[in-house]
C-alpha cells in the first residue's frame, strides 16, 4: 500500500524531509499537550507507598482507585458535582434566554439606542475580569450576595459579547420573511422570537452552550470569592481541600484533579465539532 | 405592513394607551423594552456601577467594610503610590514575559495549524490532545504543574531521560532567574491548541480550489503557506498579535494557581488582587486597576489604528471578509 502511494506521488527528498518534519512536530507538540495530565494519571492510581517509592513517571505495579475514593470524600466532592451542576443549569438557561432576547432585538429591530447597546456590551468586554472583581466585590456584598449560590449564578449570568455576537450573526440568516408572514398569521412579536427564532438558533444555542458550559464549570476566581462556605463549593472549588497540609500528597491530589476533569473531557470527546466551531464563531468577531 | 400602523397610529388624535399598546407600534416597543431590560440591567450593575464605583474608590482611602462616612478622601494619592511603590510597576514588567510567551505560543500555533490544514493522517487526534489543555479548569492546572515542576519529579524525570544531570537542573519555581518563564511555559501549553483551532478555522474559511490550483502548478506545502495560507487569514493573526499584548499586561491566572506571586512571580493582577482582598486596601487596588484600564484603552486605540493602517489599501481582505459574510 505505502509503496503505491509513494509510486502515485512521487515524493521528492525535500517531500520526504517534510512529512518527517510534519509527523516530528505533531507528535511532539502532542507529547508536551498530554504529558503533564498523563503523569498525573499514572501518579493517581499509585497507593501511599509506591508513591513515596517510586520515581514519578513509573507505571504503578498495581493499579488501584483508593486515591480516587478518598479524593472524592475528603474534598467532598459529590456535592461540589451537585453544586456545578445547578449552577450550569440554571447559568446556561439564564445566560441563553437573555443573550437570544438581546439578539433578537438588536437585530430585528431599529431603534434609538440599538448601536449605543451594542458598543456599551464590547465596551465591557474590553474590562479585565479580575480588575472588575475589586468593586463587584463590594457590590455583591451590598446586594447580600456573598456566599449564596444564587447570587453567584445571577453574576455569572451576565451576558458575554461573544455568545450575543454569535446569535447575532446567525440571526442574519434567518430570513425576516419568516417573521413577516407570521406577522401577517396574526403571531406577537414574542411569539416570533420563541416559535421561530428560538428553534432556528439551535445550533448556535449548542456551541454558545458548550463554551460558556465549559467556562463556567472551569470558572473559579470569583467563584473562590463568593462561594467560601464548603457545602457551596462547585467542582473547581473543591481542588482547593488539598492545599495546605495535604499539599504534598500528590497521590490523592491528582486523582481529584483527574476526578475534576472527567465532565470536561466527556463532553469535549462528544461534541468536539460544537466545541471547535464555537472557538471559531467567537474569535472573528471578538 | 409596519409603515401603515405607524399612519394609522398617527391619525387617531386621541391618545389611548391600551390601542398603543395594542398596536404593531406599541408590540415593538414592548418587546423591545421587554428584552433589553434584564440585560441591560445586568450589564449595569456586573460592569457598569462596578466601574463607577472603581473610579470613585481610587481616590479614597477605605476597606470593603468601612462606612461611607469614615472613608478618607486622599486625593491623586493612590495613583501616586501605584507609580511609587516597588511591586505594583515592576510587576507590569513581568508582562513582558508573557507578551514573549504569547507571540511564541501564536507562532507555535500558527505553525501546527498550518501542517494540519494539510491531509495529515490522525489529524483529529492530534487536534485533540493538543486542544484539551484549554478545557481544564485553571486551578486543576495549578495542580498539575505544581506536581509538573516538582525537584526530582515529571519534567526533571523527562529531561533526565534525555540526558541531563539533576544536578544541574534549577528549581523551577523557586529559582528567580527561570521561574518565571516555566509560568509563561504553562500559560503557552493551556493556549497554544486553542490558538490553534482558531486558525485551522480561518484556514478552512479560504476556498479549497485555491489549494488545488496551487497544487496543480506545482507549489509546495511552503509556498502555498507563503502566497495563499497567510495573506487569507493576516487580519486574524495581526488581531490575535494585538490581543495578547493586552492579554500579558493581565496576565494573572499562572502565578496566582501555581506560585501564588511568590518568589518575584507576582504580576501586577495578582498584586492586585493581593492588596485589595488580603491587605483590603480598597483604594490603592481600585487606583492599580484603573491604571491597568487606561493602559489597556490605550493599546486598544492603538490596536485599531494600526488595523486600519495595515489594511488600509488591502482590497484582498475585504474580498476575504466578503467571502466569509456570504459564507456564514
Amino acid at each position: 500500500m505505502e509503496k503505491k502511494k509513494i509510486k502515485i506521488k512521487h515524493r521528492s527528498v525535500g517531500g520526504w524531509i517534510w512529512v518527517v518534519v510534519k509527523y516530528f512536530s505533531l507528535i511532539f507538540f502532542s507529547f508536551c499537550a498530554v504529558l503533564p495530565v498523563v503523569s498525573c494519571v499514572i501518579t493517581a492510581f499509585k497507593s501511599d507507598a509506591e508513591y513515596q517509592s517510586t520515581n514519578v513517571m513509573t507505571l504503578p505495579s498495581s493499579w488501584t482507585f483508593d486515591n480516587f475514593v478518598r479524593a472524592f470524600e475528603t474534598a467532598h466532592m459529590g456535592r461540589a458535582f451537585l453544586n456545578s451542576l445547578i449552577v450550569m443549569v440554571f447559568v446556561l438557561i439564564g445566560a441563553i434566554l437573555v443573550g437570544t432576547q438581546l439578539a433578537y432585538v438588536l437585530n430585528r429591530f431599529k431603534f434609538p439606542g440599538n448601536g449605543l447597546i451594542r458598543n456599551l456590551f464590547l465596551f465591557a468586554s474590553l474590562l479585565p475580569a479580575v480588575a472588575m472583581q475589586v468593586t463587584v466585590y463590594k457590590i455583591m456584598g451590598n446586594l447580600g450576595f456573598i456566599n449564596h449560590l444564587y447570587g453567584y449564578i445571577i453574576m455569572m449570568m451576565g451576558t458575554d459579547i461573544i455568545s450575543v455576537y454569535i446569535f447575532i450573526q446567525f440571526m442574519e440568516n434567518i430570513p425576516v420573511s419568516l417573521d413577516e408572514s407570521a406577522i401577517i398569521d396574526g403571531a406577537s412579536y414574542f411569539q416570533i422570537y420563541w416559535k421561530i427564532i428560538l428553534p432556528l438558533l439551535q445550533p448556535a444555542i449548542v456551541t454558545s452552550a458548550i463554551l460558556k458550559g465549559v467556562n463556567t464549570y472551569n470558572e473559579y476566581y470569583s467563584a473562590s470569592l463568593y462561594l467560601q462556605d464548603q457545602n457551596i463549593r462547585t467542582i473547581a472549588l473543591s481542588l482547593y481541600t488539598f492545599t495546605g497540609p495535604l499539599g504534598n500528597r500528590y497521590n490523592l491530589i491528582c486523582a481529584g484533579v483527574i476526578i475534576s476533569l472527567l465532565p470536561a473531557l466527556i463532553v469535549f470527546i462528544i461534541c468536539q465539532k460544537q466545541i471547535y466551531s464555537g472557538i471559531t464563531a467567537g474569535a472573528v468577531k471578538g | 405592513m409596519v409603515a401603515k400602523a405607524e399612519k394609522a397610529a398617527k391619525e387617531k388624535k386621541p391618545f389611548n394607551l391600551v390601542k398603543w399598546a395594542k398596536s404593531r407600534e406599541g408590540q415593538k416597543a414592548i418587546i423591545i423594552i421587554a428584552f433589553i431590560t434584564i440585560p441591560l440591567l445586568l450589564l449595569f450593575v456586573f460592569t457598569y456601577l462596578p466601574f463607577g464605583e472603581m473610579v470613585k474608590f481610587s481616590f479614597y482611602k477605605m476597606k470593603y467594610a468601612t462606612p461611607v462616612e469614615k472613608r478618607q478622601f486622599v486625593g491623586w494619592q493612590n495613583y501616586i503610590d501605584v507609580f511609587k511603590r516597588k511591586d505594583c510597576f515592576s510587576a507590569l514588567k513581568l508582562s513582558l514575559y508573557y507578551m514573549v510567551g504569547a507571540l511564541l505560543q501564536l507562532a507555535i500555533a500558527l505553525y501546527l495549524a498550518t501542517i494540519l490544514s494539510f491531509k495529515t493522517k490522525c489529524s483529529g487526534l492530534f487536534k485533540g490532545f493538543m486542544f484539551f489543555p484549554y478545557l481544564i479548569s485553571g486551578i486543576a492546572i495549578g495542580f498539575i504543574f505544581k506536581f509538573f515542576y516538582t525537584r526530582g519529579y515529571v519534567f526533571d524525570t523527562v529531561l533526565q531521560w534525555c540526558g541531563f544531570e539533576l544536578d544541574n537542573l534549577p528549581y523551577w519555581l523557586k529559582d528567580q532567574r527561570i521561574n518565571n518563564i516555566s509560568l509563561v511555559a504553562t500559560s503557552v501549553w493551556r493556549y497554544f491548541g486553542q490558538n490553534m483551532v482558531l486558525f485551522i478555522g480561518a484556514i478552512m474559511s479560504v476556498d479549497k480550489e485555491m489549494y488545488e490550483a496551487a497544487e496543480l502548478d506545482g507549489a509546495n506545502g511552503f509556498q502555498q503557506f507563503i502566497h495563499i495560507i497567510l495573506p487569507s487569514i493576516r487580519t486574524i493573526v495581526t488581531l490575535n498579535v494585538i490581543l495578547s499584548i493586552t492579554g500579558s499586561l493581565s496576565a494573572f491566572e499562572p502565578p496566582y494557581v501555581i506560585t501564588s506571586g511568590a518568589n518575584g512571580t507576582g504580576t501586577y493582577f495578582v498584586i492586585m488582587n493581593e492588596i485589595a482582598h488580603v491587605s483590603q486596601k480598597v483604594g490603592l487596588a481600585s487606583a492599580m486597576a484603573v491604571v491597568l484600564l487606561l493602559i489597556i484603552f490605550a493599546a486598544t486605540i492603538a490596536q485599531k489604528l494600526i488595523m486600519k493602517y495595515l489594511f488600509r489599501n488591502a482590497n484582498e481582505t475585504d474580498e476575504i471578509k466578503h467571502k466569509k459574510r456570504v459564507k456564514a
